[in-house]
């Protein structure tokens, strides 16, 4: 009955990101899609292992990963190009493991578009509802309607060999659109597209997810994109899920070395538990300071932990700061000036490298530091994350 | 778009002149003697027609040579039935053929082109096997199986599927089994290159569209394999209807193609010219069509 609640409101996306985000968290909440132990082996190699995951109604959901991690085999479970191996895949909680692809109200925008070359931009958008029987004028209705939403009307009549590739990608958008599925899903849509054309792009799909309100399941090996875009994501390595949250809650508390490192950018200091407790940790580091913490740590002292500091949390000093906790010092090896901030690398008298990165306030082109000057890193003891592993 | 203009008018570079020297050595000036001969009159002499270009009498004896030169031959094509209906002969045995080798060619490259990678070099070595062999000896082999106590007769009635044995050579479809037999694989190559390099993805698309795997066939595949279809129809076509070999030792001696026409008149009539003037009609029956159906494609693609 939950379920049924949810898809009604969904229709009215305005409003929706802020409704969709408590949704998860919701307890009585039913997913629409829910990936329950599912396992797909390719002869040896084991593509997704045991995972299960649920994304709900109206989520822009993005599986981020490397390449091979899995992600575009999920996809296509859910798509119905492969077949679990182990496991199931429920829509609305119903099993749809016998269904096969086109009996499945999802659909998919393909990594290359996959466009018909024999057919007009009108031929293809047209191609999914054809298949319905629908009535030919709410066919040419639903087609203009949706090559409006996208700004694709005035080329309805060309072929996909005449179009730009920001065209084609908005063709193969509208073209899975026009069937209103229940899940749209979209295996690296920008890949194919420059950063620029790729930056605005991804605006327009979440302003069209929120319009639509159609729940997004998107894969991409780009970070930044899924952080861009999706309301939650799940970080995957080797055919699990690894982390699942908001951007945020992954960008700012990863669980493991390996999401710290995946989504942005990250130094790992190694040490010591020397002490935890409910009002932080401390830890004794290699890098020659006793780093602070206000985060519990669930390990026994002694054990090896990493402390995950991005580099934007870092302060960069060219004098000793009074405070000792927190603060470690070297020379600056390199500085990489990207206009809006500077990073700069440098090497800790341990040999350590580690990122910091400033803002560009002021419009000078002399910086204050320069290369192999002796600077302090330090940070509060809320930058920082410790992980166990 | 200007640059690729620039090059296709570039036609002073060697590389570009290649093919021309091919075309106007081996066809252009073939054809030119044919048309020539097939304007003359026929003559005990040698070579077996008049009037002969002499060079050496200048523009007076060019004149005259031109003066001599007649349409007789053409008139005669026309006017006899014999020809007519040689011709008409050979263009539905060429369509019926080309119709049978696209029904069986098409599932053979398609299965080609669908099968793991690996096995494909196999396949594609196995339909292009039978060039090894000369052309004339499989015919004869198909004599063999088809004659009235052959492989065929003997498969047939061991398999109780017919009492007696059946009458196979000297028939129509002895004639439709050595061609469709010798065009395959001129039919199935263009298909499997068509369909081989079609995207993967469009069949998945269409799937996921909503459409099921035989509508995907005929709304996807077909339509994409077109190309492969026309070349493959051309490349049977044209040479079937000049074919000789296939309907002379398979076929009966009721009507016949216009090669076999063509041939009498060159070996046994010793008819040099009318033998031209058949040989002429034929090159613009199939050219003509051809050319037509070329600026169409042109102009299609322009106006996308």
């Amino acid at each position: 009955m939950a379920g049924e609640v949810e898809t009604t409101q969904m229709s009215d996306g305005a409003g929706g990101a802020q409704r969709n985000r408590a949704r998860w968290a919701d307890p009585a909440a039913r997913p629409l899609v829910r990936f329950d132990a599912l396992t797909k082996r390719f002869g040896e190699t084991l593509a997704v292992d045991a995972l299960s995951l649920d994304i709900f109604p109206g989520e822009f959901f993005a599986l981020l990963g490397p390449s091979g991690c899995g992600k575009s085999t999920l996809l296509r479970l859910l798509a119905g190009f492969e077949t679990p191996s182990e496991g199931r895949v429920l829509l609305d909680g119903t099993g749809i493991d016998g269904v096969p692809p086109h009996r499945r109200p999802v659909n998919m925008m393909f990594q290359n578009y996959a466009l018909f070359p024999h057919l007009t931009v009108e031929g293809n958008v047209a191609f999914g509802l054809k298949q319905e029987g629908l009535p030919r004028g709410e066919i040419a209705a639903r087609v203009a309607e949706m090559l409006a939403l996208v700004k694709l009307a005035p080329l309805a009549r060309r072929k996909p060999h005449e179009l730009s590739g920001g065209q084609r990608q908005r063709v193969a958008l509208a073209r899975s659109l026009v069937k209103r599925p229940r899940v749209l899903l979209l295996d690296e849509p920008l890949a194919a597209l420059d950063k620029q054309l790729r930056g605005e792009t991804q605006f327009e799909l979440m302003e069209l997810q929120a319009r639509l309100g159609t729940t997004f399941v998107i894969v991409t090996h780009d970070q930044e994109e899924a952080m861009t875009v999706a309301h939650r994501m799940a970080v995957m390595d080797r055919g699990r899920i690894v982390q699942v949250g908001t951007p945020a809650e992954v960008y700012e508390q990863p669980n493991s070395r390996y999401v710290a490192s995946f989504v942005g950018d990250v130094n790992l200091i190694e040490g010591r538990l020397a002490a935890t407790g409910a009002s932080g940790s401390l830890i004794d580091s290699a890098a020659g300071a006793r780093l602070a913490t206000n985060q519990r740590v669930e390990a026994v002292t002694g054990t090896t932990v990493w402390v995950a500091l991005r580099p934007e949390k870092l302060r960069v000093a060219t004098q000793a700061p009074a405070a000792n906790e927190n603060c470690v010092t070297g020379r600056v090896a390199e500085i990489a000036y990207l206009g809006n901030v500077s990073i700069y690398k440098v090497r800790l008298d341990n040999g350590l490298i580690m990122k910091a990165q400033l803002p560009n306030l002021t419009r000078v082109v002399e910086r204050p530091i320069g290369t192999n000057d002796r600077v302090w890193l330090s940070w509060t003891p809320d930058a920082g994350v410790v992980l166990t592993g | 778009m200007a640059e690729r203009r620039a090059r296709a008018s570039g036609g002073g570079r060697p590389a570009v002149l290649i093919p021309y020297a091919w075309l106007v050595l081996f066809f252009l000036l073939p054809f030119l003697i044919v048309l020539k001969i097939s304007l003359s009159a026929t003559a005990i002499a040698q070579p077996p027609y008049t009037p002969a270009f002499d060079p050496a009498a200048g523009l007076a004896g060019l004149k005259a040579f031109l003066a001599e030169l007649s349409s007789d031959n053409y008139a005669q094509l026309v006017a006899d039935r014999l020809y007519f209906s040689s011709y008409l002969r050979s263009l539905e045995i060429a369509a019926v053929s080309t119709i049978l080798l696209l029904v069986l060619g098409y599932p053979v490259a398609y299965g080609m082109a669908r099968v793991a990678r690996r096995w494909q070099g196999l396949l594609l070595v196995l339909v292009i096997l039978p060039f090894w062999t000369s052309f004339l000896i499989r015919i004869y082999a198909w004599i063999n199986i088809l004659q009235h106590d052959g492989l065929l007769n003997q498969l047939l009635i061991a398999l109780r599927i017919v009492d007696g044995p059946v009458t196979w050579l000297a028939t129509d479809t002895a004639i439709y089994i050595g061609i469709v037999y010798s065009y395959f694989p001129f039919m199935v190559l263009p298909l499997y290159a068509a369909l081989e390099k079609m995207d993967e993805s469009l069949l998945e698309a269409a799937a996921d569209l909503g459409c099921p795997r035989w509508k995907t066939f005929w709304l996807v595949t077909l339509p994409l394999s077109r190309p492969g279809i026309v070349a493959g129809a051309l490349l049977c076509f044209i040479p079937i209807v000049g074919e000789f070999v296939a309907p002379d030792l398979l076929g009966g001696s009721s009507r016949q193609m216009i090669g076999q026409t063509l041939w009498t008149e060159f070996f046994s009539n010793r008819d040099w010219p009318a033998a031209s003037s058949v040989a002429v009609v034929l090159l613009l029956l199939l050219v003509v069509p051809i050319v037509i159906y070329q600026h169409q494609q042109a102009r299609e693609l322009e106006r996308a």
